[in-house]
């Protein structure tokens, strides 16, 4: 019985390892430190990474910023709510606002072309979750979030507000169209 | 001087009255607050079951919150606290360091989780249980959470006292036991734990009556993550403590070594409580260095400690089985070990689980990259299952089994329901969890009303299989509901309507024998393969490992199938 009791010798640390658990501990030790260097490793040879690129910004002045690109790029509005469709340069600042309970404005992105996406909210937390492909960033007041992206495969892809977000968080859904 | 300890006369446990019945108290809250959790837990994925669809939005997030608050916090922590007293005063024979205290402890935490419950009843604090900033809760939704984290130090205050009285008069020979050990490891992460959460939930209250114009929302995250993760390493301290109690009562299994054991305890002490940025790894303005060091707890050290607990768990129970005669071949000691008694069953359901499930995709999803592809997915939740409802919550179930009776002295009702319940509840959750991680990793939200978003401007639809996904976890959702509702039935039957034991058992004003030491292991040349006393357990360690590899590198795989981006 003796996890319950104290322990036998009076100086436990002293224990010899049994065999099964020193292997063990080693095999465990490496893989740990495997995982590990995974991690910078793919910083370095990996294509999807998100290096933490973000400034502080307000509400005010990010839409200033979405509000100008939607002026200059919008090609088309879709939906019966006449939401524009925005075609930025290739290569470009494209701006992406999350508020309750949409994203503004609906995107079309060039195949193969990368674009710096700046993302920020308005309001309460939201969660950017690109849709089939499972993309997810956290979205923050405050913050403007940069990635740089390279979309890869065309069609049209969904964002989905994953950060519970009020009543109608399941209605906040935005669009990426990717043109070859 | 009053008649304070008796003699459990099945166990041999002795206990301290004012202990017992702080014990008893904080048991019994817990249970009750279970059942109050586990039937909303029930409403969510029944609602989440898309065919199903039971709730409205406001009822269902509303009920999302009260789920997560209230089987998150305060079941577990008010078993913890009763844990706590246990392995301070009773596995000592100690009196217990002011009792009185132990109920005004009690009262607060009372008090304070009926306040956050009923915040959360009257609607306007449906938040989740993470209450993000700026999204505001009504201020007596945090203040509840303060007060009762105010109790629970308290608690934490009086398990430390217990120690220095159980120290000072002596009531054990040479170290304390290796389950006070791990108990300790829990009350000194709680500690820091409650620290961290006073930091931020305190400005937030401020924040919800108006004293604080502006709460940053990223120092929330954390702050509140550094509370929010070292709460579940005060859940992993706390189980493993009993999965090793466990082994000890039904086994009579002594530690492999203790030296091993205990210095896995310290690993949790020292990296454990690091833990946050696993939660922020793709939020914005986080730099690369910290998110790398602290997420693998300074480069998996933690992990390591967990991996060393799970080979040496079960490696105790088969040296002692094997001791016992059950010697043949790898795995006779585990074929016939008592799969009937809900005590052991229980532990090994929670150990299995908690490991293969919760571990392993705890250290995935907290893999820097890997973090973009699961993040606020139904991942989530199909990981924390398997380690807060199957590693901890069943490891709390199956020593219930075992204390109940001996703390209200009554027969156990309903054994053969109780024979089957840790499998009713252990296998419905951990199916319920891996088929959540199946639909996160097709994208399936977290947190999310509906997955046809009925109503939005735009449509999305997720194929056929995300939706077989959910409603599979839908199925085994019920399942592991009935399993916890065969538990309290249990336990609630057991305390109103057990039969009374027939020995005696009076307290009496003499103090208990001192605590003796454990008789030293006896000569293990004999037993096990190979020179390892335990190959049947390595054997499984390695399966164990082989799973992880394989799965950590599939999901580099899918990771790298992704738009590239940086
Ligand atoms: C009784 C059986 C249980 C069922 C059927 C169940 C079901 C669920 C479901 C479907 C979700 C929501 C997923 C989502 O939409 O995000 C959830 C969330 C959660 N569950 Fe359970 N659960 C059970 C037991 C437990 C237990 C015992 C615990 C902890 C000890 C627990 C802790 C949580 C937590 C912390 C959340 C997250 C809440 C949030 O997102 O804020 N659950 N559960
Ligand atoms: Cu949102
Ligand atoms: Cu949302």
């Amino acid at each position: 019985m003796s996890a319950i009791l104290p322990p036998s010798e009076r100086i436990w640390w002293k224990q010899p390892i049994d065999r099964a658990e020193g292997t063990w501990v080693a095999i465990a030790l490496v893989w740990c430190l495997i995982m590990f260097f995974m991690m910078p490793y793919w910083h370095v040879y990996g294509k999807q990474n998100y290096k933490g690129e973000a400034y502080r910004t307000t509400p005010a002045a990010f839409s200033v910023k979405v509000e100008e690109m939607v002026q200059n790029h919008t090609v088309r509005h879709v939906t019966d709510r006449n939401i524009p469709v925005v075609r930025p340069p290739a290569g470009s600042d494209v701006y992406l606002l999350a508020r309750l309970w949409d994203w503004y404005p609906a995107l079309e992105l060039r195949k193969g072309e990368t674009y710096r996406l700046h993302m920020s909210s308005m309001d309460w937390q939201h969660g950017f979750s690109l849709q089939p492909l499972n993309i997810n960033m956290q979205i923050l007041p405050g913050y403007e979030t940069v990635i740089t992206i390279t979309p890869d495969s065309s069609g049209e892809f969904t964002i989905v507000c994953n950060e519970y977000c009020g009543i109608l968080h399941h209605q906040m859904l935005g669009k990426i169209y990717v043109v070859d | 001087m009053r008649e304070q300890f008796r003699t459990c006369p099945r166990t041999g446990l002795i206990f301290h009255r004012p202990a017992e019945n702080l014990i008893k108290a904080n048991a019994v809250a817990a249970v009750v607050f279970l059942l109050v959790g586990g039937f909303l837990g029930l409403l969510v994925v029944l609602t989440r079951w898309q065919a199903v669809h039971l709730l409205g939005p406001d009822t269902f997030y509303q009920a999302l919150t009260g789920h997560g608050v209230i089987t998150l916090l305060v079941w577990i922590i008010f078993f913890e606290i009763a844990l706590l007293y246990f392995c301070a005063s009773t596995l000592l024979r100690s009196r217990l360091a002011t009792p009185r205290l132990g109920w005004l402890a009690f009262g607060l935490m009372m008090i304070g989780a009926a306040m956050t419950a009923i915040a959360i009843l009257q609607g306007g604090s449906s938040v989740m249980m993470t209450s993000y900033v700026p999204m505001p809760a009504a201020p007596q939704f945090y203040l509840g959470l303060i007060i009762f984290a105010v109790g629970a130090l308290i608690g934490c205050f009086i398990f430390l006292g217990t120690l220095v009285i159980a120290r000072a008069e002596r009531t054990y020979e040479g170290s304390i036991p290796l389950v006070t050990f791990g108990a300790l490891t829990a009350c000194i992460i709680a500690i820091f734990t409650i620290a961290s959460g006073a930091v931020i939930l305190v400005p937030t209250f401020l924040w919800s009556v108006g004293y604080i114009s502006q709460i940053d929302p990223l120092m929330y995250r954390v702050i509140w993550w550094a509370m929010g993760h070292s709460s579940q390493q005060i859940n992993v301290a706390a189980h493993i403590s009993v999965w090793y109690a466990i082994a000890a009562i039904v086994f009579g299994a002594r530690p492999m070594s203790e030296r091993v054991s205990r210095m896995a305890f310290l690993l949790y002490i020292f990296f454990l409580q690091l833990a946050s940025a696993h939660h922020i790894l793709v939020d914005p303005g986080v730099g690369t260095e910290w998110k790398l060091f602290n997420t693998s707890y300074a480069m998996y050290l933690a992990v390591l400690a967990s991996m060393i607990h799970g080979l040496t768990v079960p490696g105790a129970i088969e040296v002692s089985q094997r001791e016992k005669g059950l010697n043949n071949g790898l795995f006779e000691w585990l074929r016939k070990a008592p799969w009937g008694n809900p005590v052991f069953s229980g532990m090994f359901i929670s150990l299995v689980g908690f490991g293969f499930l919760g571990g392993i995709t705890g250290v995935i999803m907290g893999t820097e990259q890997l973090n973009l592809i699961i993040h606020n997915t139904m991942y989530v939740p199909g990981h924390f299952h398997p380690t807060v409802a199957v590693g901890t919550t069943l490891a709390f179930m199956a020593i219930s089994y075992y204390l109940v009776p001996a703390l209200f002295q009554r027969e156990l009702v309903l054994p053969t329901l109780a024979k089957w319940q840790p499998y009713l509840f252990g296998i419905g959750t951990s199916l319920m969890g891996l088929f959540q991680m199946g639909a996160g990793t097709l994208g399936v939200s977290r947190r999310h009303w509906d997955m046809a978003f009925a109503g939005s401007p735009f449509s999305f639809e997720y194929g056929g299989t995300a939706h077989m996904m959910m409603g599979l976890a839908g199925f085994f959702g019920v399942i592991s509901s009935i399993g916890a509702a065969a538990f309290i039935i249990i336990m609630v039957g057991t305390i109103l309507f057990g039969k009374r034991v027939s020995e005696k058992s009076e307290y009496t004003t003499k103090r208990p024998a001192r605590l003796p030491r454990a008789e030293p292991a006896p000569d293990h040349s004999n037993i096990g393969v190979a020179g390892f006393v335990a190959p049947g357990t390595f054997i499984l360690a390695l399966v164990f490992l082989a799973t992880f590899v394989v799965y950590f590198f599939l999901n580099f795989g899918y990771l790298s199938s992704v738009w590239p981006m940086s």
